[in-house]
């Protein structure tokens, strides 16, 4: 791996009021990546953030940046410049001003601030707006002079808190493939903040997950959807099942365990566990049939139909097993003829290749 | 709402008594005010009464008073209020912006701190001014503790300058706290990460954007200031003099109404011309205030 | 690098910053110290009431037996009880026609019922001496038996007074919820009956504070008083500010110090009952 332009060390924050909205996180983020952090609201991400801008300080750790420790410097000491959650454009300022800010207040020439801004405006598609004060403009607009004025300013990295939480669905859309065009582009490291799973998974090309302050994974968003590591980033990235099991044995390479509904099953995995462990599939890795399947190896059982809900292109079927919890399973509705084709009340078999399983330690 | 033609008799019942009370009490003495300083003295066999008037001949009060010894007092009032309220204003916007980012424990007690003074008669406040500051005061006490003084510190346009600022302090930490407190903080963030220093911040962020609340505070400091008569009185000695104390010197002393009522409308003139202009700034910031 | 911050402090934590503390102890000195000498000096046994001697009544007893200056304060509360209450029921009446009324011209008479804040209070004072004099009221109301002797006073008071209550009262109208005015007439109650059931009530903390505030205000009012008080009557204020230009005296500090614990009693008081309005208001 390339030295990492922002490197997070061992970065705690706890608040006067004794909240730790940041527990002892280390995350490496290498040049040019579009980089997210994902996470239920109130997990930390934007403490985490602004701990990178400056505009927070750690209680504990480093945060590396272009390979100086930064923890401690002033924000406007600091190669990084951010888009707030909510814009924060300059009222009191025309477009232009706004996005020559950050180069007038920093001694850029005035014909280079002049020619920059013009630049930043166009890339942004403001160019006719520029002698617009921001409350004749919309949200939308606002939203790209608050990334041209960060822009502008070439900073190694761009930090951006929600930038899509504020736009409606059609905007949101085309700004997040504006965003992911803009960060090819300028080729600026992008860290982005959301707590959107298709948000982050459609635009990052790496991911952290973030619970209570602390990261649960760091990896590409295929990664995370076909290899969660935790029983959270499983349930929080996607629908998932999760299936409880008590531990019987562990070999150096393999668990056997008891499945709640499911018996005796046994997989492959290296990781350490403790009693009870999680089996996790994806519902649209689930088959149903009417008759007991007979291919040799699945892993199968017999429930009920509780209910059946369509959604034109796929069916969302819920069956019920004994002495476990209900499974969601989801089927394509490839033929034109009656949808899924299975009833409520009706019984039925499940089956999925053990391969399309995981098993879930923590 | 009502149209006050649905209940006529209620809409003039309500509004009926205090009405009258302003029109007879306020608004009639204040025409009365107006015909007087259009007025003279009477002249009867020869000599200038003491109770009798001429009304309404001419505008000869108003001339006399831009005579220049009277401008000059006046051009003196606006020059000591402006500074009283560019002083209360340095020392305000500090305070109402330490309070804003003060804890919020802290909060409602530095706020209580700060207008409870204004609670307590001006009066009383000035003469515990008085009781610092003359020249046998804790002032000059404690200097004499390290063998200076003692200084003449009372019965000057000092004096008079710090009382103002002294008295109308709250007047100006009241609105500055509440527009600063409004401000959206993450625009001084935004300026900050944009690279500008903490003091370009303040220049170029925080003034314009708290520019409603310097404009009300000035306004509301400077107004009174103008006014002012009992401080000037007490701590300004004979040369401290200001328009207030002149006009009161025409209708006690010097027993000329006709001119104390036209020095009297010469002020609120200005008081006027003050909140207009504050009308005018405050449309002109109007974008701002968002 | 030079330039660094506290760890676990952002750049925007000026609540801990020296300099603003520093500041902030230096002006809240310079606000209280003379008011906190004041105070303590009224209990000083030393009649030029520069060195502390000790603590001690006697300047308390003295303003007692000072009958000047006891006469002078019955007056000003004689005179703050009456104008409050006139000015609590004018504020009112103007607020509620305010608050319930829509008719032309309204913000001109709002601009109107304005102008007794922002005039010069010396303007107003000698616009009332010279309506006093010129109507004869002066002659005739100081010839007057106590209390009718402060009739012209009262007067005054209430007429700078009942815009305050106005406002204070208005700003509590506000929050009225209009359909409890309606369920109430709905449920057959006729509007006088609404009128005491409902709405007065609500206005209640409202017409409290501002009663309170009006109660202050006049009590304080000196420059109004001056000119509008005859020769032969003498407010609180009036008396102290005689006593002040002759020069400093333990006894004036005793009793402005009473004069203090009145107001700041009241004005805590009005605040509390404020207090409430703004989360009934939702
Ligand atoms: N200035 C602050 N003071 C105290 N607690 C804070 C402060 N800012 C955030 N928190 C707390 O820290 C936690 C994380 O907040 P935040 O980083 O904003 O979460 P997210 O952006 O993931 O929604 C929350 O519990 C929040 O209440
Ligand atoms: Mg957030």
């Amino acid at each position: 791996m390339t030295d990492p332009i922002v490197s997070i060390r061992g970065v705690s924050k706890k608040f006067p009021g004794g909240v730790i909205a940041v527990d002892d996180v280390n995350i490496d983020i290498a040049p040019n990546e579009f980089f997210a952090l994902l996470g239920p609201s109130g997990c930390g991400k934007t403490t985490l953030l602004r701990m990178i801008s400056g505009l927070e300080t750690p209680t504990d750790g480093q945060i590396i940046i272009g390979g100086q420790d930064m923890a401690l410097t002033p924000p406007n000491k600091r190669p990084t410049n951010m888009v707030f959650q909510s814009y924060a454009v300059f009222p009191h300022m025309t477009v232009e001003e706004n996005v020559a800010y950050g180069l007038r207040v920093t001694g850029v020439p005035e014909d280079e601030t002049k020619r920059r801004t013009a630049e930043a405006l166009e890339m942004v598609k403001l160019s006719h707006l520029a002698k617009r004060k921001p409350d004749q403009m919309s949200g939308g607009q606002r939203q790209r002079v608050a990334l041209a004025r960060a822009l502008v300013k070439r900073p190694k990295v761009l930090l951006l808190d929600e930038p899509l939480s504020a736009l409606d669905a059609k905007l949101r859309d085309d700004m997040r493939m504006e965003l992911t065009r803009l960060q090819e582009t300028v080729g600026i490291t992008f860290i982005i903040v959301t707590h959107d799973q298709d948000e982050a998974l459609s635009m990052a090309s790496r991911i952290a997950v973030i619970d209570k302050g602390a990261v649960q994974q760091i990896a590409t968003p295929s990664e995370l959807y076909e290899q969660p590591a935790t029983r959270f980033v499983a349930d929080f990235i996607g629908k998932v099942n999760l299936i409880d099991a008590k531990v019987l044995s562990k070999k150096a390479k393999a668990i056997t365990c008891e499945a709640k509904g499911l018996g005796k099953l046994t997989f492959d995995t290296e990781k350490a566990c403790g009693d009870t462990v999680a089996v996790a599939v994806r519902p649209e890795k689930l088959k149903i049939s009417k008759a007991e399947p007979k291919a040799a190896g699945l892993i199968k059982v017999q429930g009920n139909v509780r209910d059946v809900a369509y959604y034109g292109d796929t069916s969302h079927i819920v069956v019920s097993i004994k002495g476990g919890p209900d499974l969601q399973v989801n089927v394509q509705n490839d033929s034109r003829t009656g949808g899924s084709g299975v009833e409520r009340g009706q019984a039925i078999w499940v089956s999925w290749m053990p391969d399309d399983s995981l098993v879930l330690t923590e | 709402m009502d149209n006050w033609k649905d209940n006529r008799s209620v809409f003039w019942t309500l509004a009926g008594p205090g009405t009258f009370w302003l029109l007879v009490f306020f608004i009639l003495p204040l025409g009365f005010l107006f015909v007087m300083s259009f007025s003279d003295k009477a002249i009867i066999n020869g000599e200038v009464s003491i109770t009798e008037y001429d009304y309404l001949t001419g505008i000869s009060n108003y001339i006399r008073s831009v005579d220049t010894l009277y401008l000059t007092i006046i051009w003196k009032s606006i020059w000591v209020s402006a500074l009283a309220t560019v002083l209360c204003l340095l020392t305000a916007y500090p305070i109402a912006f330490g309070i804003c980012f003060a804890s919020e424990k802290w909060k409602p007690l530095l706020l209580l701190l700060v207008v409870l003074p204004f609670w307590i008669n001006l009066l009383i406040r000035t003469y515990a001014l008085i009781a610092v500051f003359r020249s046998q005061g804790y002032v000059n006490l404690a200097l004499g503790a390290v063998g200076l003084g003692p200084y003449d510190m009372l019965y000057n346009n000092f004096a008079v300058i710090f009382g103002l600022v002294y008295v109308y302090m709250p007047f100006m930490v009241l609105p500055l706290y509440a527009t600063i407190e409004r401000l959206d903080k993450s625009y001084l963030e935004a300026s900050l990460d944009l690279g500008a220093s903490q003091f370009t911040t303040f220049l170029k962020v925080t003034i314009p954007l708290t520019m409603p609340g310097i404009i009300t505070g000035v306004i509301l400091v400077f107004i009174p200031c103008l006014g002012s008569f009992l401080t000037p009185d007490l701590l300004g000695g004979a040369n401290a003099i200001m328009i207030g104390n002149v006009i009161e010197r025409q209708f006690k002393a010097a027993n000329d109404w006709p001119f104390g009522a036209a020095l009297s409308f010469m002020l609120m003139y200005a008081t006027f011309a003050a909140l207009m202009l504050r009308a005018f700034l405050a449309k002109r910031s109007a974008g701002v205030d968002v | 690098m030079a330039e660094q911050m506290k760890p676990g402090s952002g750049p925007l934590d000026y609540g801990n910053r020296l300099w603003l503390k520093i500041l902030f102890g230096v002006i809240f000195f310079m606000l209280y110290v003379p008011i906190i000498t004041l105070v303590a000096f009224s209990f000083n046994t030393d009649r030029r009431g520069i060195v502390w001697r000790g603590f001690t009544f006697d300047n308390y007893v003295k303003a007692w037996n000072n009958s000047s200056l006891i006469e002078a304060m019955i007056n000003s509360l004689m005179i703050a009880f009456i104008a409050t209450l006139i000015a609590t029921v004018l504020g009112a009446m103007v607020a509620l026609m305010l608050w319930r009324f829509r008719f032309p011209f309204k913000g001109a008479y709002e601009a109107f019922m304005g102008l007794p804040i922002v005039i010069p209070e010396i303007c107003m004072g000698v616009a009332l001496l010279l309506f006093f004099n010129e109507t004869g009221m002066m002659t005739a109301v100081v010839a007057m038996p106590w209390p009718l002797n402060l009739s012209n006073i009262i007067i005054a008071h209430v007429a700078f007074c009942f815009p305050f209550v106005a406002i204070v009262v208005r700003s509590r109208l506000v929050g009225f919820n209009r359909q409890l005015e309606e369920a109430s007439k709905d449920l057959g109650a006729s509007e006088w009956q609404t009128f005491w059931k409902v709405i007065v009530p609500f206005m209640m903390p409202g017409l409290v504070a501002g009663a309170l505030l009006a109660f202050t205000l006049s009590l304080d009012d000196f420059v109004i008083t001056f000119f509008t008080s005859g020769p032969e009557t003498v407010t609180f204020p009036v008396k102290v500010y005689s006593l002040v230009r002759r020069g400093v005296s333990p006894e004036i500090n005793a009793a402005s110090t009473v004069l203090i614990v009145i107001t700041v009693v009241a004005t805590v008081l009005a605040m509390k009952l404020q207090a409430p309005q703004k989360s009934g208001k939702g």
